[in-house]
């Protein structure tokens, strides 16, 4: 058995948050509202040394960057939402970061999400590649039509659009199915990785 | 001036970012750079902002006795603390802060998330049922990935595993596929749509 205070405190806590199999009760509760706080707590200091000081502090005390102070300014008027007359001004952070974030994603999201993808359908292995290549290049390349027919609404799914849309569904059924066991799989492992701390680091029954 | 500042600003970040975007130069480059860093700052009040709802909200839950209202005060403690703790005493790898953040926050999130194998088998158990030829398609798969994805899948059958592999990597790609290209078409659209001073509703309803 550990005599690591602090893997104690890991252990606990871990069988704390487990208590919530059995029911919903106070030992539940308290790691519940201790795990909020000390993550957001850990999010501040966070913050603090990687926002605050390395992005504030430091340019401007150091490389005397002063043009830091601008997205200084427009963050504090985030502030005048508290005022009913200058509430108006939180709207201009918020502008400006959606904004941002508009700007970057258009080409971005083209590239990743539309240019890649395409490509990667379309780039059948016709010469050189072996038969089972060409044969999985040739079923992905019909999901991908199949599920996107599926999601395409401005025209009815009947006749050729409605069994093309239908095999859409058999495809994406599929991929949910995948996704369900994966996800599954995952949580399990975490519950694995739980069970080993427990019986290997606390108590040591395992090795 | 009120309602159209926000909208030029949006406009303008977002007009500028796409451009910026197709200008292989240092300075467009560097311009970039110098506005992600903007955008985190802004985006550090939006944390002073959040962290201070929440000290109000549990402060008048203590203030007003409401029920539950001591485990409020675990919230706030807990998050002072450690904020505190990661500011004063550092956040290397030997600090306190970060045997707070392996042995309180690491293991609670993941027994928390580990929670979640127990629902979503219980889940699973429940709504599973292969009442039509797509949902048993999407049982089989799932059941098919779990037990591809452990030992004891290539110990019924050994080609379980390459199977899950297949599976994985092509009728679930070509969905998936079809899928984020949808995603990217949509986010393309709704992205152009704010720059564009469509989409307003990020400026809230009133004025």
């Amino acid at each position: 058995m550990s005599t690591n205070i602090w893997i104690w405190i890991a252990a606990l806590l871990t069988l704390a948050i487990y208590s919530f199999l059995y029911k919903d009760n106070i030992v539940y509760k308290i790691a519940e509202y201790l795990l909020v706080g000390v993550s957001i707590g850990y999010s501040i200091a966070i913050t603090w040394y990687n926002v605050v000081i390395a992005k504030m502090v430091v340019p401007i005390r150091d490389q005397h960057n002063f043009l830091i102070i601008i997205p200084i300014l427009i963050g504090m008027f985030m502030f005048a939402r508290f005022s009913k007359k200058h509430g108006w001004l939180s709207k201009i952070p918020i502008s400006f970061v959606i904004g941002w974030g508009a700007g970057v994603a258009i080409p971005l999201q083209f590239e990743t999400s539309i240019v890649e993808h395409v490509k990667n359908t379309i780039a059948i292995p016709w010469f050189g590649g072996n038969i089972l290549l060409l044969v999985n290049a040739i079923i992905i390349f019909i999901g991908v039509i199949a599920t996107l027919i599926y999601f395409y609404f401005s025209t009815p799914h009947k006749g050729v659009i409605g069994k093309v849309a239908n095999l859409g569904i058999w495809y994406i059924m599929i991929a949910f199915g995948a996704s369900f066991g994966y996800t599954v799989m995952a949580r399990i492992s975490l519950f694995i990785d739980r069970a080993q701390f427990l019986l290997h680091d606390w108590l040591g029954l395992i090795h | 001036m009120k309602r159209r500042l926000p909208l030029i600003i949006v406009m303008l970040t977002g007009i500028g970012m796409i451009i910026q975007y197709f200008i292989p130069h240092p300075v467009s480059k560097a311009i970039y750079k110098q506005s992600i860093d903007w955008v985190i700052i802004i985006s550090a009040f939006y944390l002073v902002l959040g962290v201070g709802g929440i000290f109000i909200i549990n402060y008048q839950k203590i203030k007003r006795r409401k029920e539950g209202w001591w485990l409020s005060i675990i919230t706030l403690s807990a998050l002072i603390i450690t904020a505190l703790i990661g500011i004063f005493g550092g956040i290397d790898n030997k600090s306190v802060f970060m045997d707070i953040f392996m042995y309180i926050q690491l293991p609670m999130q993941a027994a928390m998330f580990s929670l979640l194998a127990f629902y979503i088998a219980s889940a699973a158990f429940r709504s599973f049922r292969a009442r039509t030829p797509e949902a048993t398609v999407l049982l089989i798969t799932a059941t098919i990935v779990m037990l591809g994805r452990v030992p004891i899948g290539s110990l019924i059958y050994r080609g379980l595993p390459g199977i899950t592999e297949w599976i994985l990597s092509t009728v679930s790609l070509a969905a998936q596929r079809g899928i984020l290209l949808g995603v990217g078409l949509g986010s393309i659209a709704t992205s152009m749509k704010i720059i564009l001073g469509i989409e307003r509703s990020y400026l809230g309803g009133g004025e």
